[in-house]
């Protein structure tokens, strides 16, 4: 992949180097004085909220280079957060390796950064084959994929099988879950904007002139496929040690589904497209509650409402550039 | 946030009306935010609350495992408004807020975080599953508010902290009950057990009850598995029949426990069916049918049970299931020890029920 060098050093917007390293660190600060505002400030119920937003956000944009970017229909998110969930929880909890070091800030981060790297290697054994198929066979093959991995989980007792693994170290917060969404967004635009991400959106544009074009479409399928089962993992990670308890059945079909929604209510391959469309999936069916036994179909009629002409929805960039806005 | 909204306003350009309301929700959405973050922090409604016993309940009240949410729901409402009626608790009425999980442990967290930091409970009720129970807890815990499960019955549920309590019996002490029941009431000497071995609730009823059934003298003679979901048994029943135990022992849910029970009677078992609490549920004689009449099962709540103020009870709940359909409380409880009978009401959950007059009354 000679291509890698430009996802993260490149010059293709005339930003420097060493400019990207200061504003990196600047976000950095910035991010970390929202979060001690935020949790000095705001009511930990809505805390959780927004973070659980964050974290649907890195989902929703892991998701959207595959479905939305490349063309394809993953219907498997939630076996790829599950691999991450359980495999970065499994170190933080169970194996704790290296003494404390597992225990530590650091030694979760580490452990979230397995889980996502656990999912990617997963997603490469499932994409490798998988990604030959097309359409509706994909989406089965991939749905199929997230069931076996809740069920093989539900059969380890050593991550607690049906009962679940409780007592992960709560170390997630704001400023990590808002962090890796920005990070998962930095990547993933610049991967779109390199010549990677041209050849990706050409798989999408159309498989059999972007194959005579020479492009290696079943390469960049699994390129994409594999960043986005990576962050995928992340998240799950960063779920895993935000709620402390991880049950197989947290993972289950519906989960891949409201990614699914969280992409397709934004517009498919539109940025803030999934940003949104995370941010709408999970806090709407918190402010329905008023609705009692009623929000989830008051939920789902708002999505029938939303999803009533998805491609020009939000931001509709399927043909122009994602993320156009910011420019 | 400005910026990104202030961005996402030019490409949407097209579609106006569409983008409206689409901007219309995540407006309101953030409106709701601000307006829930102030409510929390002047604490207004703690004030409001000083009048009333605020009491938090979190359970499944939508998606596939709703039934037992919904009737644990309703016994506790039962016994609130019981005790409303009655003057409340020192003059002080109770309140109940309500909150769904969906099932969904993820869920449950964020529930009971916002019955204990924005409605400002006082007491917590849920969950019923032992999984939604363990996910919660360390919330009531972390913020010193009690919170009691009527029908968790895993061990590790209440030592998450000094904080979380139960109303049931936990399964060590089941599967004991049911082994004792087996082999001295009824003097069985053998016995096969068939376990789910997809639910940690069966595997370890299954467990606690075969050690205690050897201690009492009787002998496991066959411990065979299925996983809830599936529909044929007849291969496990087969094996089972030719060991001829005198007891066979499903600690599985209501579900599969009526098909194996049809499929054993089918197989021209005869010995005795035994299982924990999963089976109570009014669903277990429509799967079985004349299959489960004669079993056994250890559960929370017995309408034979002789205790002062149980008479009066099962006429308030008779009476109030023959009050109108639409109020009526459905599954889980007033279920005989044995099924020669179960054509009875279906009602309340009479353990959540209970549950909450213990509370009231303290």
């Amino acid at each position: 992949m000679a291509d890698t060098h430009s996802l993260f050093f490149g010059d293709e917007d005339g930003i420097k180097t060493p400019w990207q390293i200061l504003g990196f660190a600047l976000l950095v600060l910035v991010l970390m004085g929202v979060s001690a505002l935020i949790e000095s400030n705001i009511n930990p119920y809505v805390q959780r909220i927004i973070v659980n937003c964050g974290i649907g956000i890195i989902l929703g944009l892991s998701l959207n280079l595959v479905n939305g970017c490349a063309g394809q229909f993953s219907l498997g998110h939630a076996g790829f957060m599950a691999v991450g969930a359980y495999i970065s929880a499994y170190l933080t909890t169970v194996l704790m390796p290296f003494g404390g070091f597992f225990q530590t800030e650091l030694g979760v981060g580490v452990a979230v950064v397995a889980g996502g790297l656990a999912a990617a290697l997963s997603g490469y054994i499932v994409g490798l084959p998988s990604l030959r198929l097309r359409g509706d066979y994909l989406a089965i093959v991939t749905l199929g994929f997230g069931e076996i991995i809740r069920i093989v989980f539900l059969n380890i007792s050593a991550v607690g099988g049906p009962r679940g693994l409780p007592g992960i170290p709560l170390a997630s917060n704001f400023f990590w879950v808002y962090l890796w969404a920005v990070v998962t967004f930095a990547v993933i635009y610049r991967l779109i904007h390199s010549s990677a991400g041209r050849a990706i959106l050409s798989v999408r544009e159309d498989e059999i002139s972007s194959q005579s074009m020479g492009v290696n479409v079943s390469h960049y399928k699994v390129v994409a496929f594999v960043v986005s089962a990576f962050f995928a993992g992340v998240a799950g990670g960063l779920f895993a040690h935000y709620q402390g308890f991880i049950d197989p059945n947290t993972f289950n079909f519906n989960r891949s589904v409201e990614v699914v929604i969280m992409v397709v209510i934004g517009g498919m391959g539109s940025f803030s497209g999934a940003v949104i469309g995370a941010i709408l999936v999970t806090m709407l069916p918190e402010l329905l509650r008023f609705f009692a036994e009623y929000r989830m179909v008051i939920f789902s009629a708002l999505l029938v409402l939303v999803l009533h002409r998805p491609a020009e929805f939000l931001v509709g960039t399927r043909s122009g550039r994602p993320l156009g806005f910011l420019s | 946030m400005g910026a990104l909204m202030g961005g996402v306003m030019r490409p949407v350009f097209k579609s106006r009306n569409r983008s409206f309301l689409v901007f219309g929700i995540v407006f309101l959405s953030l409106v709701g935010f601000v307006n829930c973050t102030k409510k929390g922090d002047t604490g207004a409604s703690a004030q409001a609350d000083l009048q009333a016993l605020v009491l938090g309940e979190f359970g499944t009240m939508t998606g596939p495992e709703s039934t037992f949410g919904i009737s644990t729901h309703r016994g506790i409402m039962m016994a609130v408004e019981e005790a409303n009626a009655s003057g409340g608790i020192q003059g002080k009425p109770i309140k109940v807020i309500s909150l769904d999980d969906q099932g969904r442990s993820d869920e449950a967290v964020t529930a009971v975080t916002k019955l204990v930091t924005q409605e400002n409970v006082q007491l917590i009720l849920g969950e019923v599953a032992s999984s939604r129970s363990i996910a919660a807890a360390p919330v009531a815990q972390k913020y010193k508010v009690p919170m009691i499960s009527p029908s968790s019955t895993n061990p590790r549920v209440t030592q998450v902290g000094d904080f979380i309590f139960r109303v049931c019996f936990i399964d060590p002490f089941q599967g004991k009950v049911m082994a004792k029941f087996a082999a001295q009431n009824l003097k069985m000497k053998t016995a096969a057990i068939l376990r789910d071995i997809k639910s940690d609730y069966s595997v370890g009823l299954a467990d606690f009850f075969a050690e205690d059934f050897q201690k009492m003298g009787g002998k496991i003679i066959s411990d065979l598995s299925y996983s809830s979901g599936d529909a044929d048994f007849k291969a496990q029943l087969t094996a089972i029949k030719l060991k001829k135990p005198d007891v066979l022992f499903i600690p599985g849910y209501y579900t599969e426990v009526g098909l194996i029970a049809r499929q054993a009677r089918e197989l021209n078992y005869n010995g005795v069916l035994m299982g924990g609490d999963g089976w109570d549920s009014a669903k277990l004689t429509e799967i079985g049918g004349k299959a489960v009449v004669g079993g056994y099962f250890g559960s929370h709540y017995s309408t034979q049970e002789r205790q002062a103020g149980r008479a009066k009870f099962r006429r308030e709940v008779q009476g109030k299931v023959q009050r109108g359909s639409s109020q009526r409380p459905g599954g889980h409880g007033l279920r005989r020890g044995t099924c020669g009978d179960c054509s009875g009401p279906e009602v309340v959950d009479l353990s959540a029920y209970r549950f909450a007059r213990c509370c009231g009354a303290n």
